[in-house]
């Protein structure tokens, strides 16, 4: 390596599209999230994107602080509401990528009203859902994720009720594009967050993560890195699966892969044409408010 | 600014008080209004939503209130001027995202026009009643600015005017109306575009890598980061630093608070608009703000007729309350009193105003219809005893 030591400290290869004023982070050691913020920048970056044209959106969680730390217009909400502040900002920058970056408690527990509406309207955005399965920022409460008999902090017996599939869920509410991968997928991830963001219409990538700290410890799983291995020995690839059958059951093989990429107009296409074909030269097609609205 | 003649209805209209309200809101400048269906409020999504195709705007009924308040704040934060409206029950909801929009200082306008409550109560009959929700509906210490109207021409002026403060003082600003003004039906004349004023968003005229999203003018106002241009600028509902960046200390939070608070209360003199009638001389000033200030109207001039020196205030701002003029008028006068349809919510701020130095009284109303004059005639006796 002809790379020194000294070099190798000065810049972080995602440093352009990190707050670098805010690092170090908030995450514990061996958590997946900061994998999938990497997956993100990654992604981004492949696409050449360009990054004044991107807008972060989060909620609230150990996930939600990702828009925090992204170098891009980034907005950090209320529990729950990152798709519909989003929603907003998307109408009024259509022009703009925007993303959702959220945790599974955040985007369909309490969000789970706003997911679906969403997505059955297909506004063209994509939303990240990292699944690890708990409430960790509240320190490892039951979430709408937690696979049967599974513990946590407010489940201490076990998890008696039936968790989302998340997949199912955004594909059944209208999502143009679904896909699972795991923190440990980190090529295919970004691949597919890089698919989702040029997607037309509500692309949902859900991010199957270790919390090491809650998760990992509460069901006596080892370490984040554990888990790695785990996801290594118990992922199975399989794209195009049918959405009914990728429930994830506590410490069951997980079905990854693409599962939903279909073409349906997007929600402010919709609009446009609606009102167009009603309204005629009376319509004033709706471009966003980056010009003169 | 002046407004655009395109979205202006010039002329002499026969409106209610709903109606009136999403005309003064498309003249304004609003694209984008967040809804959701709930009585007595819904006439004013249903305006909107039959205009904004012709005039530029896209109106979207979200899924539910928390929604609706969530989406104006993100359409604001792209650059568009937002509304929502509701009525009690959605404003309860509402609250959560209200206090984001405080937090993260986003302008837009949200109306409440306001129903009997608790809870489901009465859909379709006037209260008064979430006027200390107006005030103290979120959680946390933070200044508000709600505006009354009394008919269908206030409703179209003061809502222009809530987006003008809006825009301002980068906060939301409530219209606290109700069924009855909502549902009034009354000749409104909207004048043409050119007479109406409206203020511009105040953006930062610092460049990207420059400037920060919390970094006021002398003034105390942060002027606006623009999306989508390269600031790259962060915001949070958290506790934050000039830079938009959570902070969790009590320094920072005194710091953060202190100046939502501070950029209200600074400029109260140019916020607060009363429209105040025979009060120099006053024995008895009798306060009210949107439709019982009409109400209250027959019971005063009787009262007058009799030689009763009575005065009168029409709040037509609310929130921040007149505090220092109701210091002075307490020092002078034998008696306040407050006509509300609540069972006493902003009386307390007179009260609390008045310190002892007056009499207060309260004419109050379970709500479900105005007052009859006669109960606001004999407080007046009663005061002026
Ligand atoms: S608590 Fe869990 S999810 Fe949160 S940072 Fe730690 S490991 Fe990650």
């Amino acid at each position: 390596m002809s790379v020194s030591a000294n070099q190798m400290t000065e810049e972080h290869p995602m440093e352009k599209l990190l707050r670098m004023d805010r690092i170090p982070h908030i995450w514990c050691p061996t958590c997946g999230l900061g994998t999938t913020v990497t997956a993100l920048a990654t992604a981004i970056d492949d696409l050449k994107l360009n990054y004044d044209n991107i807008a972060v959106v989060s909620g609230i969680g150990c996930t939600g602080r990702v828009a925090g730390y992204m170098k891009l217009d980034s907005f950090h909400t209320t529990h729950g509401r990152a798709i519909p502040f989003a929603v907003g900002l998307h109408i009024a920058r259509p022009e703009m990528k925007t993303i959702v970056f959220s945790g599974d408690g955040d985007l369909v527990s309490i969000g789970g009203n706003h997911f679906i509406h969403t997505a059955r309207r297909n506004v063209d955005m994509t939303v990240i859902c990292v699944n690890n399965f708990i409430y960790a920022m509240t320190g490892g409460q039951v979430a709408p994720t937690t696979p049967l008999t599974a513990r946590s902090s407010t489940s201490p017996y076990g998890n008696y009720e039936h968790p989302f599939n998340l997949p199912r869920l955004a594909a059944s509410s209208g999502a143009t594009y679904v896909a699972r991968w795991t923190a440990l997928h980190v090529r295919r991830l970004t691949q597919a967050i890089a698919e989702a963001i040029s997607k037309k219409g509500f692309s949902f990538v859900e991010v199957i993560a270790p919390c090491s700290t809650l998760y990992a410890r509460l069901n006596k799983l080892g370490s984040g890195l554990d888990l790695m291995k785990f996801y290594h020995d118990n992922a199975v690839i399989k794209h195009g699966a049918d959405v009914n059958e990728v429930d994830i059951d506590f410490q069951s093989k997980i079905i990854v892969g693409k599962f939903v990429d279909i073409e349906k107009p997007t929600y402010l296409e919709c609009l446009n044409e609606g009102n167009e074909r009603v309204l005629g030269d009376k319509y004033k097609p709706w471009g966003g408010c980056n010009g003169d609205n | 600014m002046k407004a655009d003649p395109n979205r202006v209805l010039t002329g002499s209209h026969y409106l209610d008080g709903n109606h009136a309200c999403a005309e003064g809101a498309i003249a304004a400048g609003c694209t984008f209004f967040g809804g959701y269906p709930i009585t007595p409020s819904t006439e004013i999504a249903e305006r909107v939503s039959r205009r904004f195709p012709k005039v530029g705007g896209v109106f979207i009924q979200m899924e539910d209130e928390l929604a609706s308040m969530a989406a104006i704040l993100g359409a604001s934060s792209g650059g568009a001027k937002t509304m929502s409206c509701t009525s009690g029950p959605g404003f309860s909801l509402m609250m959560e995202n209200f206090g984001l929009g405080i937090m993260l200082e986003t302008p837009c306008v949200l109306v409440n026009v306001q129903r009997g409550g608790p809870s489901t109560g009465l859909p379709t009959l006037p209260g008064q009643a979430d006027m200390m929700q107006a005030r103290w509906g979120s959680h946390g210490d933070y200044e508000v600015i709600a505006l009354a109207p009394d008919s269908p021409q206030e409703s179209f002026e003061l809502t222009i005017h809530a987006f003008n403060l809006s825009e301002k003082y980068r906060m939301p600003v409530l219209i606290m109306t109700d069924e009855c003004v909502g549902h009034m039906t009354e000749k409104v004349v909207i004048p043409p575009a050119d007479q109406i004023e409206l203020v511009e968003r105040k953006y930062t005229k610092k460049k990207p890598g420059e400037a920060w999203p919390y970094d006021p003018d002398d003034d105390g106002i942060s002027p606006l980061l623009p999306v989508g241009k390269g600031y790259k600028f962060h915001i949070t509902g958290l506790t934050h630093d000039e830079r938009g960046y959570p902070v969790i200390t009590a320094k920072a939070h005194e710091w953060n608070v202190k100046r939502l608070m501070d950029k209200v209360n600074d400029h109260v003199d140019d916020i607060i608009w009363l429209e105040e009638q025979d009060v120099d001389g006053a024995e008895v000033v009798v306060m009210a703000y949107g439709i019982s200030s009409r109400v209250m109207q027959p019971a005063i001039s009787r009262a007058r007729k009799e030689g009763i020196k009575v005065g009168q205030i029409k709040m037509v701002t609310v929130w921040p309350f007149p505090e220092k003029r109701v210091r002075e008028l307490a020092a002078k006068v034998k008696s306040l009193v407050m006509v509300e349809m609540n069972l006493g919510q902003v009386f307390l701020e007179m009260d609390r105003c008045a310190a002892g130095k007056c009499r207060t009284h309260l004419v109050g109303h379970f709500g479900g219809t105005v007052h009859k004059p006669d109960e606001i005639y004999d407080a007046i006796k009663e005061a002026v005893k």
